[in-house]
């Protein structure tokens, strides 16, 4: 039987070291709303969201009662739209109509962001991928809860440059249309590489074609939980340290499993995945950066860091496999800046660069994330910023994305305030010099070799 | 059999059992165990409870508890056990 210290070390996770289940994400695939009309499009989306998802904040709300663990965020994400407007937009305003229509469901559901504005040209565009891309910064500026991404590269299909020299421009533009949010557009706005069909995050969640009609993810969290948990094991050495990363994994996924099953059973829609990715907030104590320092590192960026989250992230994965039979998603460690004061502490004391965050990168479950760089960047070298990203994702068979934030007005040593769980960030120098030659060639990168591993 | 468990943390006073032990009487749970212990400086009870019976909903019970810790002065939690079974228990 349960005993008091058992009891107590749950609720102590809970009420001082933020445990929380981060995200209930309805996936919602909407084929079946394609019609050649727009306005027939959108009411089909209309009603299929409002029909799927009706109960999904209460569902939510009474879960997190009974089992006394706040469930922060109830999100949806749909199949991506460049998909189903490919019949009926023949303009970016038609595909901005589809983005209002996603968000007036988002405010009348109540849930926090609706994702799936999205459009995946690995390989090449279709005209209404273009659309998509191109209607991208007036979407993000009229709508408060539509995300967005791109997927634009695979290890299978190799890189499609001519998206990522449009998605420079793109991103420039949305900061350039939100300039009086502080380009809050960008903040909703991914660039992938092996992006998945399940995950359950913002601002990359989509409902992949290869998913049934509905289906519930789950993405769980807990890096304050961690962080504690590897303060208690100071001075002992790496296999024990992992152990006991392992053990705190296994027991937050354990938390999102039972959320995830009782949400399904509610909801009366199969359960998908658990996303095992640590997600920061900007909240006091719930940051990644100071898992990593208290690893024994002064600062996140010492040499060293790269070491320390290839750790963690990859017991987090161990512990948390053998807590759920279906782990999917991007399932890792988040290192976002502006959304964890430990990564803006590191920043701010000069530890960290945005080449460091690269390397880190390369094991860590997503990328380049929630960086503020200088408004006056140029495209170019945000679409070589993007290039380098998706060139790590494909080479190592692994999901990447960039999420940079050009702030228009404003440069090095300012700060940016985005607010709720996207934080603030201090503005990060750019790389000066030019890569305009390389990324104006065009054409795509062809896929790796997948031998020779070296 | 619905179980519950009942956390009551703060500091000591007289009657705070008898406070919980009467409302759970007047919904009708059903107290299957309690212990107690000191941890780190407070008082911290743990009572297994069934609510399959009880005249309110679980929820009910969740919101109506809260309420009576925060008017005695008290921290009251009821959680449905499997939240405790799954994270401890293989």
């Amino acid at each position: 039987m349960i005993n008091i210290y058992e009891v107590n070390e749950t609720n102590q996770m809970i009420e001082n070291q933020n445990l929380d289940v981060r995200t209930i994400t309805i996936g919602i695939s909407l084929l079946d709303c394609i019609d050649s009309s727009l306005t027939k499009t959108c009411d089909n989306i209309y009603s299929k969201i409002m029909r799927i998802a009706r109960d999904l904040v209460s569902t939510g709300e009474s879960i997190e009662k009974k089992y006394g663990i706040p469930i922060v965020n109830k999100r949806i994400s749909v199949t991506p739209i460049a998909i189903i407007g490919g019949a009926c937009c023949h303009s970016t305003k038609d595909y901005v109509e589809i983005a209002k229509t996603l968000d007036i469901c988002a405010k009348k559901l109540g849930v926090n962001f609706i994702g799936g504005y999205s459009a995946i040209v690995s390989k090449g565009m279709t005209k209404a991928d273009r659309l998509l891309i191109e209607s991208i910064p007036e979407a993000m500026s009229v709508t408060d809860f539509v995300c967005s991404s791109v997927n634009v590269g695979s290890t299978k299909t190799g890189i499609n440059m001519d998206a990522i020299k449009l998605l420079g421009d793109i991103i420039k533009k949305t900061a350039e249309y939100t300039k009086d949010q502080e380009s809050i557009g960008c903040a909703k706005l991914v660039v992938f590489c092996n992006a998945p069909d399940d995950n359950p995050f913002m601002a990359g969640a989509f409902h992949g074609v290869s998913e049934s009609d509905a289906i519930i993810n789950v993405g769980v969290s807990g890096p304050g939980v961690m962080h504690e948990a590897i303060k208690h094991a100071r001075g002992k050495d790496f296999g024990e340290l992992c152990e006991i990363i392992k053990k705190t994994a296994f027991k937050i996924t354990r938390v999102g499993q039972l959320v995830a099953m009782e949400a399904s059973e509610a909801l009366h829609i199969p359960f998908g995945i658990i996303d095992l990715s640590l997600a920061p907030t900007p909240a006091v104590g719930d940051s990644i950066a100071d898992c990593l320092e208290s690893m024994g590192l002064e600062r996140t960026g010492a040499p060293g860091t790269t070491a320390a989250l290839a750790i963690l992230n990859d017991q987090v994965k161990k512990g948390g496999v053998m807590a759920s039979s279906y782990v999917g998603g991007l399932s890792g460690a988040f290192i976002p800046v502006s959304e964890d004061q430990g990564m803006i502490r590191a920043v701010n004391d000069g530890a960290l660069t945005l080449e460091k965050l690269e390397a880190m990168t390369c094991v860590c479950s997503v990328g380049l994330d929630m960086i503020a760089i200088p408004g006056h960047t140029k495209s170019t070298t945000i679409a070589g910023i993007i290039a380098d990203e998706m060139a790590i994702g494909m080479i190592n068979a692994k999901t990447t994305a960039v999420r940079v934030i050009p702030v228009v007005g404003k440069g090095i040593g300012e700060t940016v305030e985005f607010g709720g769980l996207l934080g603030y960030a201090p503005i990060m120098p750019v790389n000066q010099y030019s890569c305009d030659e390389f990324i104006e060639r065009g054409g795509r990168i062809p896929a790796p070799i997948h031998s020779f591993k070296n | 059999m619905e179980k519950g468990i009942i956390t009551v943390v703060g500091s000591d006073q007289v009657g705070i059992i008898a406070k919980v032990c009467t409302y759970l009487a007047d919904t009708n749970v059903n107290i299957l165990d309690i212990s107690q212990t000191i941890i780190s400086g407070y008082f911290t009870m743990m009572m297994i409870v069934d609510t399959s019976r009880s005249t309110k909903e679980f929820n009910v019970l969740t919101t109506e508890m809260a309420q009576l810790g925060e008017d005695i002065g008290v921290s009251i939690k009821l959680q449905h056990e499997d939240i405790f079974n799954k994270m401890h228990r293989l």
